[in-house]
């Protein structure tokens, strides 16, 4: 045997529970979703072909698909934004000084860390609509009590809400991260220029910091799409303890996919929401990579 | 100026700390609730602090027949730790192979790892239950902790990226030595990217305790689960009685908070980590 087989053999070696994942876990199971798409299937039977029938029903009779896509629309669009700004704001500020960046970092951080099952029920009970703490708040204020996961337009608010509070720490530590990189050399540059702390931020740290942004923003992104755990647990928690409810204001894409899979045992129409909401990420994540030249300045090249 | 300087610093102060305390509040309000006796948790105006500490809402709690705390202690710790133990051992391999063996391929595999990492995981999420349930392993751990045994995208990614930051002097002169790439690896490679492998092995197990959508998927039987879902059957049985729901919430939470602050160097460094070199 030469050398070089040798060294393939002994790297494959390496590789080979990896290579195993690819296929077992990554691979078959990706052309999978896209056959039991095209399928019936039941799990106790075989799937049984159907042609696009799944797509159609989910296009054109599944009301309840579009509330879903609605809703998850709604949600990601809100919420990816201002957890992004709010992140490079908080980021921004804390890179002012260093005193007390340790706590600060600790307060905006420790969110992260509460299982989801158990931020959903505190928030449930701090937006509890008769006396929990939000609407003590608001009507120190002189505001109206809202209705939060119990009503229809502030369910979805509510949700928003959840995310910001656990899904500031990582995207502002990585901007933290990312402030600190810009050069000293660079800003002390703009300011023998004449630039003011407003313009050496907009023109020399955001345009070196967009790598960072485009990346916290595909993240996020990506994540917010496929929401599940507080949306599944407050709609659960809401419809069980009051008949009124918050009816479908909370059914996001991947509650409606779990429910048709593992509640209705209708394998083939999730799966056809599984590869909806694939293709449309996949095209999300292309358009942003490609449509990121016009906005992300990696180091090297100049800002437009 | 001087003044203007002081004037701005206090405000970037003010409105820290202002944003810094209304992201505790919420966890405060999880402890305070957790120690109130029930009629004083949902109140307006709200009570800070307890007429009367009640510490045995705790003893309850973790003592209720729903809530059987020792039991899923054993099931999340032994999920999290065979995760971890699983995701760290075939992560280090495979990163290992990909910083410094050479093979054909290896260009194409790895950019197939990088794709990988941004890959919903909702399109394998069902044929791949199929698969476990045709093993017969639905209604146990294995579909929660066997895939860990053989590595995540993301974990090779970032050990790799350690791997290469070593030496190639080192592992050369270890070769020269007569020694293997297993020794290499566990001698040399290993002890110089702990702490990659410390912040790998954090995240994964931190990720398998708080996970929800798995053991929802995968387990049915009562005396399998671990905290994550055993604390929602619990809401559902207890209908919303908060002061046992509290303690039991803060009971569950508190192992990672104090995990973070004894770990908090590697956590901030790991978080760090996954923005710049991603």
């Amino acid at each position: 045997m030469s050398r070089k087989m040798r060294d393939n053999l002994r790297a494959y070696l390496f590789l080979s529970p990896w290579l195993i994942s690819l296929l077992l876990f990554t691979a078959y199971p990706m052309l999978a979703s896209f056959y039991f798409a095209m399928t019936r299937y039941t799990i106790i039977n075989p799937p049984e072909w159907i042609g696009i029938e799944n797509f159609v029903v989910m296009f054109t009779k599944d009301e309840l698909f579009w509330v879903a896509v609605n809703n998850t629309l709604y949600f990601t669009l809100l919420s990816v934004p201002l957890q992004l700004i709010a992140a490079l704001m908080m980021a921004t500020l804390l890179n002012q000084s260093t005193r007390g960046i340790g706590f600060y970092r600790t307060a905006f951080y420790l969110p992260t860390l509460v299982p989801a099952v158990v931020t959903t029920l505190l928030w449930m009970l701090i937006l509890d609509p008769r006396a929990g703490l939000a609407n003590g708040a608001l009507e120190a204020l002189g505001l109206p009590k809202l209705g939060w996961m119990y009503s229809v337009a502030w369910s979805k608010p509510a949700l928003i809400l959840i995310s910001l509070w656990v899904g500031l720490g990582q995207p502002m530590l990585i901007f933290l991260a990312g402030l600190k990189d810009v050069p000293k050399s660079l800003l002390e540059a703009a300011t023998i220029d004449g630039a003011n702390g407003w313009q050496r931020y907009w023109r020399v740290v955001v345009p070196l910091l967009t790598p960072t942004i485009f990346f916290n923003l595909l993240i996020t992104l990506i994540a917010s799409f496929q929401v599940f755990t507080t949306a599944f647990v407050a709609t659960a928690t809401a419809a069980g303890t009051t008949a009124a409810g918050p009816l479908n204001s909370m059914l996001v894409f991947m509650v409606h996919l779990y429910r048709h899979g593992f509640r209705y045992s209708a394998m083939g129409y999730a799966s056809a929401m599984a590869v909806v909401l694939f293709i449309v990420l996949v095209g999300v994540t292309i358009a942003m990579v490609r449509l990121s030249s016009f906005w992300v300045h990696y180091e090297g090249t100049p800002p437009r | 100026m001087k003044l203007r300087a002081v004037l701005g610093k206090t405000m970037v102060h003010g409105l820290l700390l202002a944003t810094s305390l209304l992201f505790l509040i919420p966890i405060w309000w999880l402890f305070i609730s957790s120690i109130k006796p029930n009629d004083e948790i949902l109140t307006i105006p709200p009570i800070w602090w307890p007429s009367s500490p009640q510490w045995h809402n705790y003893v309850d709690a973790l003592t209720s027949p729903a809530f059987p705390f020792l039991r899923m202690l054993f099931n999340t710790l032994s999920y999290c730790l065979l995760a971890t133990l699983g995701t760290v051992l075939s992560s280090t391999l495979v990163a290992y192979a990909f910083a410094r063996m050479r093979f054909v391929g290896r260009e194409l595999l790895f950019g197939i790892t990088l794709a990988t990492m941004l890959l919903p995981s909702v399109v394998t999420l069902i044929p791949t239950y199929v698969l476990f349930q045709r093993m017969g392993m639905v209604g146990t751990y294995g579909p929660l902790i066997l895939p860990y045994f053989f590595g995540s995208a993301f974990n090779i990614f970032l050990l790799r990226q350690f791997m290469l930051t070593v030496p190639q002097e080192l592992s050369d002169a270890a070769f020269v030595d007569g020694a293997g790439d297993f020794r290499i690896l566990w001698s040399i490679m290993i002890p110089l990217v702990k702490p990659a492998i410390i912040v790998v092995a954090i995240f994964n197990f931190i990720y398998a305790w708080n996970d929800f959508l798995g053991p929802l998927l995968y387990l049915d039987d009562s005396t399998e689960y671990p905290f994550a879902i055993g604390l929602y059957a619990f809401r559902t049985r207890f209908s919303l009685q908060w002061d046992l729901l509290t303690a039991a919430s803060l009971a569950i939470t508190l192992p990672l908070i104090i995990a973070f602050f004894l770990l908090q160097r590697y956590f901030i460094e790991g978080v760090t980590m996954t923005g710049v070199k991603g």
